[in-house]
């Protein structure tokens, strides 16, 4: 690709941030080339500066930022001296931007359609009408549904996945050189992440558009990039071409990123079938507001006593609402959640306080599951009073305890409030709450979703060792096989509120599965570069994603 | 999620029973008020017999329970009662002491009322374009001179009492550069121009009054919206930063600013009193102070629930156009 003309130079970057009254490095000089019609992959955890080179690429910084050293050059263009009308005339017309949330990203107040044309009749590329029917040309690409229609719609009513398709025809719509991806598929399910892999990349190619795809999953920078610049906080670590990237990483770093997929746990045999599960779900049927929309069908597992049971599926699954029911939030129009073989009331208000302790629940946003205002010692110290009765010293004890099991210094950290602790250590603090309660059960909400790969890799470390050695039983929600893979003894596969398929992890993962299971395992990115074309070969563009999805 | 008729009609009937609810409290401060209406006509030497007399004639010796559901009855059929102040001139003029005859309440509120809602309607649409001009003028060109400027003079406009801004007008365009009238001599018979030009220097006061609460929610929340993704992903597409924020800002910013409006509004009608009374202006502010000063009773009955009616519906359509500027309740899945 590199016999093309340069069309990106980017040397020594340095990048500031304000904080506090006083301008701190975000980015120590980062220098990279970008020819045309090729795609760089930007990794690397949160905070490593991604987003901000990404942007940085556009002579954009967000407020609070600001370019205090180097040089963008876009084809030819000083961007870091440019004034702000040439800039404009250069976003969106020559350069695009597709953001990591498309549903926040499309203005709600405006159709689609609206959005889409905005850029090219503003930069005087296409009229208006020349626009709209390009735009249904892309959306048609993109293989949206109803392209003719689609762009008239409000983005409240277009889904996730295709609001996605929808930005990266809008960033197409001027036809740009340069498109930098942010983060595009992070937020979205694995059956709808391939779709979106599989168009983006399509309509790049067809256009000999050059970008920067920038995103945390090793997997999918695999599939879209043609070299790879690892980022570590602010840091350059290496770059390669990614063939080279993936078989031979230099730097250490990279190659903890590397083998972070590599944890597994041993599977446990599966419990005999004459125990008592902890949890039993019987015929479960369940709905939100009146009861008209049902949310489970008659949704039926078992919990067993220092078991894994991994429940997958899409949002909407019902994955969520099974564990509000369990945990009486949601009390179900039909069946029973038995809890050591006795029958719990629907309703968790008619619980008593016993039967309350023995269900405890680990939230997906450690951020927003902390009360901001109260400290270390009284978030973890509230259960530990509420449920058990203890207070003053033995309270502060067993606080103290606790934050051992957590590999958190108790000194250090019982006075401090949530906004003081990183992304992992807020999930430690939830784990803590949640083992406060001393219970049999723990519902863990994609606990690991928020958080970075090697974080994320040892808060499973921690809940399998506390399973070892506490027999605690686990509901694992989570979207995420790869977590499933290292920490399941059993998966519930979960579609429209019906369990499609349930068993022992070692089973689930192998052939023949129920469609629906194979669609979820197939549809998971792996670190081959080549394993996006394979899928494609051997399914078809039609039979991936939402496409397959909605065949079953 | 409901259809927005269904929530318009709900709304609607909840100031249904707001009305209601005020037409009560209305009834039991007005007739808590000291003195009664027979004692300040007849003065300090009154007989007992002919206080009873008067009070007799007005109906002001039944239980007050009676009273509030005859006057609330009559009410409901527009007929706001007879002044007391006008009764014994009605009946030495030989008329009818009911609706319609002179010296009914609704005789004398309706002409004041239209005034007022002139000015109301003068100063409306002079401050609001203003305001929103002003606020986004300052949320584009914000924590610049201009901004501060702005911020500055409409606050001590605000700030200033209203009669002293009045004055203040009344020297630069009335006394130094005598453009308009200092009093607002307004009758039947003047023309459409005629008006105006006699309601323009109240009209600017109570511009001046109402524009700084408007401009700064247009501001506040128009920058509140600056930091959303779908304002960055504008400014990334390379649109000018006045499109920014009138295209995709200010759609999204309008429900804050829509309810300042009409609480100002309401205030145009409500709460121009003394601006009325500065600039003589014969609008219902003025017939409300005089009517207490008498204890006439249905007036200030009638007046307060002009008022409080007033309120209920520009809060009302406030609260519908807020509902309207969200695309998610126009164009449900």
């Amino acid at each position: 690709m590199s016999e093309q003309e340069l069309l990106l130079k980017v040397r020594d970057l340095e990048i500031e941030g304000r904080s506090d009254e006083t301008w701190s490095p975000i980015i120590n000089g980062a220098s990279f080339d970008l020819h045309k019609g090729e795609v760089l992959g930007m990794i690397g955890e949160s905070g490593a500066g991604k987003s901000t080179i990404g942007l940085a690429s556009m002579g954009f910084t967000r407020d609070g930022c600001r370019i205090s050293g180097g040089s963008v050059e876009f084809d030819g263009i000083d961007l870091v001296n440019a004034d702000a009308a040439t800039k404009r005339g250069l976003l969106g017309k020559r350069i695009a931007y597709v953001a990591q949330s498309a549903a926040a990203s499309f203005n709600p107040a405006h159709r689609l359609m609206e959005q889409h044309i905005e850029g090219p009749v503003q930069h005087g590329v296409f009229s208006a009408d020349e626009s709209e029917e390009d735009g249904i040309e892309l959306y048609r690409k993109l293989r949206l549904p109803d392209p003719e229609n689609i762009g008239f719609r409000y983005p409240h009513q277009v889904s996730g996945g295709q609001l996605q398709r929808a930005m990266t025809a809008m960033a197409m719509a001027c036809r740009p050189d340069l498109i930098i991806f942010d983060e595009p598929t992070t937020a979205l399910d694995v059956t709808t992440q391939i779709e979106v892999l599989a168009s983006i990349r399509d309509i790049v190619e067809q256009f000999n558009t050059a970008a920067i795809y920038i995103t945390h999953d090793l997997a999918v920078v695999a599939q879209m990039a043609d070299r790879i610049k690892v980022l570590l906080k602010g840091d350059e670590v290496e770059e390669a071409d990614t063939r080279t990237m993936l078989s031979n990483p230099q730097e250490e770093y990279t190659k903890s990123l590397w083998a972070v997929r590599s944890f597994q746990r041993d599977q446990k045999p599966m419990a005999p079938a004459s125990e008592t599960p902890v949890v039993s779900l019987k015929n479960i049927t369940a709905a939100y507001g009146d009861g008209t929309i049902k949310v489970l069908h008659d949704v039926s597992f078992d919990i067993h006593a220092g078991r894994t049971v991994a429940v997958v599926g899409e949002s909407g699954s019902g994955k969520s609402t099974a564990a509000r029911c369990m945990t009486g939030l949601l009390p179900p129009m039909e069946g029973t959640i038995e809890f050591d073989g006795v029958k719990l009331p629907a309703d968790y208000r008619d619980r008593n306080k016993d039967q309350l302790r023995q269900a405890q629940m680990i939230y997906q946003m450690a951020d927003t599951a902390l009360n901001p205002r109260k400290t270390i010692g009284e978030i973890i110290g509230r259960p530990v009073e509420f449920y058990l009765g203890l207070t003053g010293t033995a309270k502060r004890k067993r606080v103290e305890e606790l934050l051992d099991v957590l590999e958190l210094e108790p000194k250090q950290y019982i006075d401090r409030l949530p906004s003081e602790l990183s992304g992992g250590q807020k999930q430690r603090i939830g784990i803590g709450r949640a083992l406060a309660a001393e219970p049999k059960f723990i519902i863990c909400d994609e606990v690991t979703s928020a958080l970075d790969q090697l974080v994320a890799e040892g808060i499973l470390r921690t809940l399998a060792k506390l399973q070892d050695e506490l027999g605690l039983a686990y509901m694992f929600i989570t979207h995420d096989l790869a977590t499933v893979r290292s920490i399941a003894d059993e998966v519930v596969a979960m579609k429209e509120g019906r369990v499609v398929e349930a068993g022992p992890k070692d089973v689930m993962f192998k052939p023949p599965h129920h469609a629906y299971t194979d669609l979820l395992l197939s549809s998971v990115p792996e670190m081959d570069p080549d394993w996006l074309d394979q899928l494609l070969e051997e399914r078809g563009v039609d039979n991936i994603g939402d496409a397959a999805s909605s065949k079953i | 999620m409901q259809s927005v008729g269904m929530i318009i009609l709900q709304r609607l009937g909840l100031g249904l029973v707001t009305l209601f609810v005020v037409s009560v409290i209305i009834f039991t401060a007005v007739n808590m008020l000291p003195g009664d209406f027979a004692q300040a006509i007849l003065g300090q030497g009154a007989t007992p017999e002919a206080v009873e007399a008067i009070r007799e004639s007005i109906g002001l010796n039944k239980d007050p329970f009676t009273r509030y559901f005859e006057w609330l009855t009559a009410a409901l059929q527009g007929d706001f009662g007879t002044s007391f102040a006008q009764v014994s001139f009605s009946e030495f003029a030989g008329s009818d002491t009911g609706k319609g005859g002179i010296g009914s309440v609704t005789d004398q509120l309706v002409p004041r009322f239209k005034n007022t809602l002139f000015l109301a309607s003068v100063a409306a649409i002079i401050s609001i374009p203003l305001s929103l001009v002003l606020g986004i003028l300052a949320a584009l060109y914000r924590n610049s001179a201009y901004d501060r400027v702005v911020n500055v003079s409409t606050l001590s406009a605000i700030s200033s009492p209203d009669f002293f801004l009045a004055y203040i007008l009344i020297l630069a365009l009335a006394v130094i550069n005598p453009l308009f009238p200092a009093v607002s001599n307004v009758y039947d018979g003047l023309t459409f121009w005629e008006r105006l030009n006699a309601s323009m220097l109240p009209a600017l006061t109570l511009t001046l009054a109402v524009t700084a609460q408007m401009m700064r929610m247009t501001r506040a929340s128009i920058i509140n919206l600056l930091a959303s993704p779908y304002i960055e992903m504008a400014r990334l597409k390379g649109l000018s930063p006045m499109r920014v924020i009138v295209k995709h800002a200010l759609p999204n910013a309008l429900a804050p600013i829509i309810n300042v409006i009409a609480l100002n509004l309401a205030f145009l009608i409500t709460g121009v009193v003394v601006v009325e009374v500065v600039f003589v202006y014969p609008g219902i502010g003025q017939l409300f102070v005089d009517s207490v000063k008498i204890r006439d009773i249905p007036i200030v009955q009638a007046c307060c629930l002009v008022f409080a009616a007033t309120y209920i519906l520009l809060n009302l359509t406030a609260d519908i156009a807020s509902i309207l500027t969200n695309p998610r309740l126009r164009h449900p899945k």
